[in-house]
């Protein structure tokens, strides 16, 4: 499972990365942690609003910072 | 449909609302028990005045910030980029224009995503001038602007603000449409195929809406509020220290070179709506003119130079040059429009 952090590097979507990064060792999960700040790479998966997450290429939010909730119930 | 779950959500609510309207009303009469009873200020002296103004301004408006702050969040619950560009796309120009500064103002967006949101709209047929109107009006226009302008100066001028900023997005929006700047665009935008992206649910339920109020709340006001405490401060340093009509000479309306340098002064400087409303409250209160002080404070807001160094990313440096000449020509008009008005 591949999960990528989409953002430019602003304190939202570091605070993204650091819940995501969160979630995935209190599951010991193998999951591949990606962090794109390409705005092309960006534009390509149709992300508009940043932080954003995606879950094997799969936008799962954008725009704002998930609750730690929100990532156990997509990593499920 | 009313659950049975709904009832204490709603009671609850309520509840809120009455104890926020009693504390809200009766605020005056605190603030003067505090400096004068509390802190046993002379009343009349410069400290005293200072003093009286930070206790009443300063949860008066934290306050107005929590409910608008609130309300809004739940309002932009209906509004995501992914529905807003669905809206705007393929657009005619003018209509477009007016559609994209009003969604511009209830559209979720932070400045940081500005460049994503650019190529987002642009690859999938929004009109360049239209895709700009929304980038004017989003920062500028916005809920925390409005409230302190309300707060601390009344209904008509956050009126007068909320008009005359959508006029600026239009205008100008429509203005670069007409100019043709397409080829001052970064080429590489042209050539993104951009994803379809997410289709973000919209559909939440009432519980999920307050929660996205809630969570606006503690996101917006927990990153404003020091700037919201520094500018009434500041404001109120000036309001107890400064003489009366001590600006009027130099940022008063009978001088026509002031709106101009209150412009060029507000482009490089960067803060936002909290921490510029409070500021320019205590001018006005010093014989500054409206006008001059509202040019400056659209200045500071809509054109910064963060998110200018931001946008080179997709734009030329021609196209930054028009896009800060004509939204400085507006924020211009409208500073000698109400100098000469009121």
């Amino acid at each position: 499972m591949v999960i990528t952090v989409y953002g430019p590097g602003c304190a939202r979507c570091h605070e993204t990365e650091r819940v995501v990064r969160n979630v995935l060792a209190e599951l010991q999960s193998d999951a591949d942690l990606q962090k794109v700040s390409d705005y092309q790479a960006m534009a390509a998966a149709g992300v508009m609003a940043t932080p954003a997450v995606a879950i094997d290429g799969v936008i799962k939010l954008s725009g704002r910072i998930p609750k730690p909730d929100e990532v156990k119930a997509w990593l499920a | 449909m009313w659950t049975r779950r709904r009832w204490p959500l709603a009671l609850a609510g309520l509840a809120a609302a009455a104890v926020w309207f009693l504390a809200y009303r009766n605020l005056a009469g605190m603030a003067r028990w505090a400096t004068y009873g509390l802190a046993g200020l002379e009343p009349g002296s410069r400290l005293a005045s200072a003093v009286e103004f930070f206790v009443y301004e300063a949860p008066k408006v934290l306050m107005l910030l929590v409910a608008v702050v609130f309300g809004v969040g739940i309002v932009r619950s209906f509004f995501t980029p992914e529905r807003t560009r669905r809206v705007l796309a393929g657009r005619r120009e003018s209509a477009g224009n007016v559609l994209a500064a009003l969604l511009g103002t209830v559209t979720p967006f932070c400045s940081c995503s500005a460049v994503p949101l650019f190529i987002g709209f642009v690859t999938a047929g929004v009109p360049l001038g239209v895709t700009f109107s929304f980038l004017i009006s989003a920062p500028m226009v916005n809920e925390v602007a409005l409230v302190l302008l309300f707060g601390l100066l009344g209904w008509k001028v956050a009126a007068l603000y909320l008009a005359t900023g959508l006029a600026i997005a239009i205008a100008a929006g429509w203005t670069i449409g007409r100019l043709g700047l397409e080829r001052h665009v970064e080429p590489w935008v042209f050539q993104v195929r951009a994803g379809a992206g997410a289709e973000a649910d919209t559909r939440l339920s009432l519980g999920g809406r307050v929660r996205a109020g809630t969570d606006a709340v503690v996101d917006i006001v927990g990153k404003v509020w020091p700037w919201v405490l520094g500018g009434i401060a500041v404001g109120a340093g000036i309001h107890g220290y400064v003489p009366e009509q001590f600006l009027a000479g130099i940022m008063g309306r009978g001088a026509w070179w002031s709106v101009p340098l209150a412009v060029a002064m507000g482009i490089p400087m960067y803060s936002n709506a909290a921490g510029i409303v409070p500021v320019v409250e205590a001018l006005l209160g010093k014989g500054a003119a409206l006008g001059t002080v509202l040019a400056f404070m659209m200045a500071v807001i809509a054109l910064s130079l963060p998110e200018l160094v931001i946008l080179r990313k997709v734009l030329r440096p021609r196209l930054i040059g028009v896009f800060v000449g004509v939204v400085g020509a507006g924020i211009l008009a409208v500073g000698y429009l109400f100098n000469a008005i009121l």
